[in-house]
């Protein structure tokens, strides 16, 4: 089964159909059209790779929006060995859109907090559509201490468009709770490694970002504001996302260029929706590689580190940045 | 850093209110800033104006024209009348937005004594249309060259480092230069041992033309707090019209004491796009200092004319444990930490 194909996709899907029509000719006629078959063949492993190459920053939005792109319990189900979900912020109330828990990656006990988006329309208004209260934030900021304490290392999974805009978030302090959580991330002494699965907007995002590392998959967006957002605010009208998509520079290899992510994870060929088994795999591999490198570094230097990463992107290609005064030993508690 | 160790250095809060030195030291700025990579955008242009005596001059003079309309309950005002009530209209009390250099007038003793980081200028990062353009009308219309003013002065004698946001330039967004001044001012507080005060009235928040590069200054303002608030340091955040979004999720909502202006707007989403997400209108007063304070989101609302008096008692009350103990002959024994 193909999933639905993307307007882009479709000369590739077309070539795909007639590939299957000869083969299933060729099959019931007995004739051979191996040497017909491995043409279109390559014709489609060349189109493929052309319209891959040349994806514009809102074709790749869309990808990271796909209805089949996997959800974060996706993921979990996937390089977890064992996986228990944990409930709940202790003031408040459980916020579906955040789920949080402790499983076994690779051996290793390690705390995993993400956005979770849901899969079909029922399960995304359950879900509020993978959009936090401050509830949430405040659910990923309890696991995240309770990891601490136990000395586990806490991955995050970001698939979020923005914190959840409606009056009972404001009402609990969406803001504050943004920034405290910031700051309760900022400060862990345990090793953080965050990955950016699907969408990763504003401070809804940055709320469960700030780590040790920050990886990021070949299709995922990041940036400051939704193109919608941006369109709508700089231009007034938010049919001009495709544009504010490329102006806003939110595509991986942007941000990895910028300096605020570390890695990006190549995707499955046509993105993780196609082969989430596959993409899994990829995150997997690069979670446990990146947490063996953390674990040894003592708890104060590590802190030391994080702050340092933010303060200085290792890729400043547009400017300069003068080291600032005397800078403060790392802040280690709250 | 425990507690002690300051007491027994002498630390600034030991001699802070003992000795009054006339002028606090702070650390010097080592390197200079660099001018961005050859081929790169220079946004380095504006020159800093300096006074005889060779301070910066930061922002224009009084606001021109001789007559004012009160935004609020439209009367008109005479300029000259509402300057003396703090640009706070004199019929309904409504608190008009003021400049940076108007809020320094109004807060500190004499202005400010030191300007930190006046020249510190950010880059294009994304090459973003029409930034420059934009930033070059700021700079004109506010005789600013950044959305921040930050430096060192008093209050009723306290010396402060203290910033404050200017909504006129580029509605007081947060792009690098901005984040990177907060978290500078943070650092030398913290080296100086000094209380922080910073007005924040950031429109949006983070700056959309520096796209995630501005996202990240959240994060740099934040753990500068963290570093500044660990070493026992006291952060006072004054939150005025209008504090919102990457700024409020940031440095707004971290004081140790969140004052607010009244009336302000406060909150992390604007009231448009919640109304479109949730389609329906906002209650009146949502997002107000006032809303704020119900819910238990800021310590208190302070009428503006009555700022500078309440900060100033503020800062008395955080004497260190040493120095009242001091005054009362009681035996000095170690603060909580
Ligand atoms: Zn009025």
């Amino acid at each position: 089964m193909t999933p639905e194909a993307f307007e882009w996709e479709k000369p590739l899907a077309e070539l795909e159909r007639r590939i299957a029509e000869l083969r299933s000719f060729s099959e019931e006629k007995g004739i051979d059209l191996s040497g017909e078959i491995a043409t279109l063949e390559e014709r489609a492993v060349a189109l493929r790779q052309e319209i891959y190459r040349n994806l514009t920053p809102w074709q790749r939005v869309q990808i990271a929006r796909h209805p089949r792109r996997p959800t974060a319990l996706d993921y979990i189900s996937r390089i977890c060995d064992d996986f228990i979900e944990l409930h709940g912020d202790r003031t408040f109330r459980d916020d579906p859109a955040v789920v949080g828990g402790i499983g076994l990656l690779d051996g290793i006990p390690v705390t995993i907090i993400g956005t979770q988006k849901g899969r079909d329309t029922k399960e995304n208004l359950a879900r509020n559509f993978g959009l936090p209260h401050p509830e949430g934030f405040r659910k990923a900021m309890r696991l995240a201490r309770q990891a601490e304490k136990f000395g586990r290392p806490v991955v995050t999974l970001i698939d979020i468009v923005g914190a959840y805009p409606g009056i009972e978030a404001e009402e609990r302090g969406q803001g504050l709770v943004i920034a405290e959580s910031i700051r309760t991330f900022s400060v862990l002494r345990t090793p953080v490694v965050c990955a950016i699965t699907g969408e990763a907007g504003s401070g809804g995002a940055l709320a469960i970002g700030v780590g040790d590392r920050v990886l990021m998959m070949e299709y995922a967006w990041h940036s400051v504001i939704s193109p919608e957002g941006c369109a709508s605010i700089l231009w007034k009208d938010a049919g001009r996302a495709p544009e504010a998509a490329a102006a806003l520079r939110l595509t991986a290899e942007e941000c990895l260029r910028l300096g605020v992510v570390d890695e990006i994870l190549p995707e499955p060929p046509g993105g993780a929706h196609r082969d989430p088994d596959k993409a899994a795999a990829v995150l997997k591999e690069a979670l446990v590689r990146h947490i063996a490198e953390l674990l040894p570094i003592p708890p104060d230097e590590l802190v030391r580190q994080r702050q340092e990463r933010y303060r200085h992107h290792r890729s400043r290609p547009h400017w300069q940045m003068p080291p600032g005064p005397a800078s403060a030993p790392a802040a280690t508690g709250e | 850093m425990p507690g002690e160790s300051r007491h027994s250095e002498g630390g600034f809060f030991n001699n802070l209110f003992r000795s009054r030195p006339r002028y606090v030291t702070v650390q010097p700025r080592s390197a200079p800033v660099e001018a961005p990579a050859a081929g790169e955008p220079s946004l380095t242009a504006v020159p800093v104006r300096r006074d005889e005596r060779g301070r910066p001059v930061y922002g224009r003079e009084v606001p021109d024209g001789l007559w004012t309309k009160c935004e609020a309950c439209g009367q008109i005002l005479y300029t000259k009348e509402l300057a003396k009530n703090l640009y706070v209209c004199y019929r309904c009390q409504a608190h008009q937005r003021i400049s940076a250099r108007e809020r320094l007038n109004q807060i500190l003793d004499q202005g400010l004594e030191e300007e930190f980081d006046a020249d510190l200028v950010g880059g294009d990062p994304l090459q973003f249309p029409e930034y420059q353009e934009k930033l070059r009308q700021a700079r004109e219309k506010t005789q600013l060259v950044e959305a921040v003013v930050c430096g060192r002065g008093r209050i009723e004698d306290e010396p402060v480092c203290v910033g404050v946001l200017d909504f006129a330039f580029m509605g007081g967004s947060m792009g690098w230069a901005v984040g990177e001044k907060v978290a500078r001012l943070f650092d030398r507080a913290t080296a100086a041992s000094l209380p922080v005060i910073i007005f924040s009235s950031g429109g949006g928040g983070a700056r959309m033309q520096e796209g995630v590069v501005s996202l990240m200054q959240m994060a740099t303002t934040t753990q500068a707090i963290a570093r500044f608030s660990a070493a026992g340091g006291l952060y006072i955040a004054v939150l005025t019209d209008p504090t919102m979004g990457g700024i409020y999720a940031s440095f707004g909502s971290l004081g140790d004491v969140i004052l607010a202006e009244p009336g302000a707007r406060i909150g992390f989403t604007g009231p448009r796009v919640i109304e479109q997400t949730i389609r329906q209108k906002l209650p009146a007063g949502f997002q107000t200092a006032e809303f704020l304070l119900k819910n238990g989101m800021v310590d208190a609302v302070v009428d503006r004319r009555e700022m500078r008096r309440f900060l100033a008692r503020l800062l008395r009350l955080h004497r260190k444990r040493g120095e009242w103990c001091d005054s009362r002959s009681i035996r000095v024994g170690e603060a909580p930490r």
